[in-house]
């Protein structure tokens, strides 16, 4: 499996965030998307997902699921965690696995710590857990390909543990994970990409 | 179609945890009902005439207090995203969303109605055709509703907004709604021409609407 990349080009609101880039990116490999705030990190991810359609060039996933777009095969986790504040930490997790078609909730609640927090509603949740809530979606749903946003955010050192092992876990099956992040994610991706300095127009 | 019942699933089970839409809408629908004859003083026999007419516009606008939330949590909360890179295409996830804001709206205000119509000495043979006319049209209503709640996500205060919007897309649906009972209550017009037209109307409409809302949503998630 390749995700390739090709002449990428990003417009918002008439300016150009960036243009002409290329990547490859095969199966198990991280990529870590760097860059100063407005250079287009969460454009770029929006864009994998399919938010965002490309100014120019084309994005392509060899070797994946052809009948599906792209999107249906990427996890996309965004600023926002997605999750339901009246339903319960497991009701939340089962309308996923109902919905995207996804495997076990014990398993996907072990990974991100959430067992002793099942039957709690979501809206009583602190900041860091309700993360974990979102991020449990990636051991939840298989999907090979993974768009992480600053997937750290709120969490603490002993959570971010649990991120970590799940990115390195879902990289060594043979997976790709695209990540931006400002704060080391304390996994070691074999590639880098820098984005530009934001601004050019 | 599992993904497509366990959207609308999840969409009447949050509708109920919440609560508030449902008593909403339906405390409002009695209050307009309930204070349009303090205003209109008490003669029966104009009340009975206007009742069709009351029922229907006090129906839609209490509809309408609660269409805006159709898309509006799952758009704040980052849900529609996810959504959006399920197995479901937008305009299905519209249908959805709006199939449960049916059930949990549309077929309450449908239920309290009649009872309402007691209060405006509605003409007794005409109890059965409210109803009817009110299962037909509220899909309709509901389907409509999402369609502007889509194309006015994201903005402050949509609200209003939604209401100018989806109000004068409404006006169809009340014509042959009130049509309809009249042609019961006084003829002479035959009932079942602005019935059929009535169904023809929503019909129309749940194809049509979910294709619409899905573009608006697209350029929501851009």
């Amino acid at each position: 499996m390749k995700l390739a990349l090709k002449d990428l080009k990003c417009v918002r609101g008439g300016r150009t965030v960036f243009e002409g880039l290329s990547l490859n990116v095969r199966d198990g490999t991280g990529v870590e998307l760097t860059g100063p705030n407005g250079s287009g990190k969460s454009s770029l991810l929006r864009m994998l997902a399919g938010f965002i359609p490309a100014a120019a060039g084309h994005i392509h996933l060899e070797g994946g699921d052809n009948d599906v777009s792209l999107g249906e095969q990427c996890h996309y986790v965004g600023h926002l965690n997605g999750v339901k504040r009246a339903l319960s930490v497991q009701e939340n997790l089962a309308f996923w696995t109902e919905y995207l078609g996804g495997g076990e909730i014990e398993s996907a609640l072990s990974a991100f710590d959430l067992e002793n927090l099942s039957h709690i509603p979501a809206g009583l949740l602190s900041a860091g857990q309700a993360r974990r809530l979102g991020l449990a979606r990636l051991a939840l749903v298989h999907r090979p390909v993974w768009l992480l946003d600053e997937p750290s955010v709120s969490l603490d050192k002993g959570s971010r543990k649990f991120l970590s092992t799940a990115i390195a876990s879902h990289i060594k099956a043979g997976g790709i994970v695209i990540a931006a992040t400002h704060a080391p994610l304390g996994v070691k991706f074999a590639q880098s990409l820098k984005l530009g300095t934001g601004g050019r127009s | 179609m599992k993904a497509f019942t366990s959207l609308v699933a999840r969409d009447l089970r949050l509708a109920w945890r919440e609560g508030g839409a449902i008593s909403t809408a339906l405390g409002f629908y009695l209050v307009v009902v309930a204070i349009l004859p303090l205003g209109l003083g008490p003669d029966l026999n104009l009340l009975a005439r206007i009742a069709p007419g009351i029922l229907w516009v006090a129906l839609l606008l209490a509809a309408l207090l609660s269409v805006d939330r159709i898309f509006h949590n799952d758009h704040e909360d980052g849900t529609l995203e996810i959504i959006a890179l399920g197995p479901l295409p937008l305009e299905l996830v519209a249908a959805a969303k709006a199939t449960a804001h049916w059930i949990s709206i549309g077929i309450p205000l449908t239920l309290a109605a009649p009872i309402l119509a007691l209060l405006l000495n509605l003409p007794a043979n005409a109890f059965w055709v409210l109803v009817l006319t009110m299962a037909t049209g509220t899909p309709a209503i509901s389907f409509l509703g999402a369609l502007g709640a889509a194309l006015t996500l994201g903005l402050g205060r949509g609200g209003l907004l939604l209401a100018l919007l989806i109000l004068p897309l409404y006006a169809p649906v009340l014509i042959f709604g009130v049509a309809a009972m009249n042609a019961v209550i006084t003829g002479p017009s035959p009932f079942l021409s602005s019935y059929l037209i009535l169904c023809a109307i929503t019909l129309a409409t749940i194809v049509l609407a979910p294709i619409a809302s899905a573009a608006a949503l697209r350029l929501n998630l851009n």
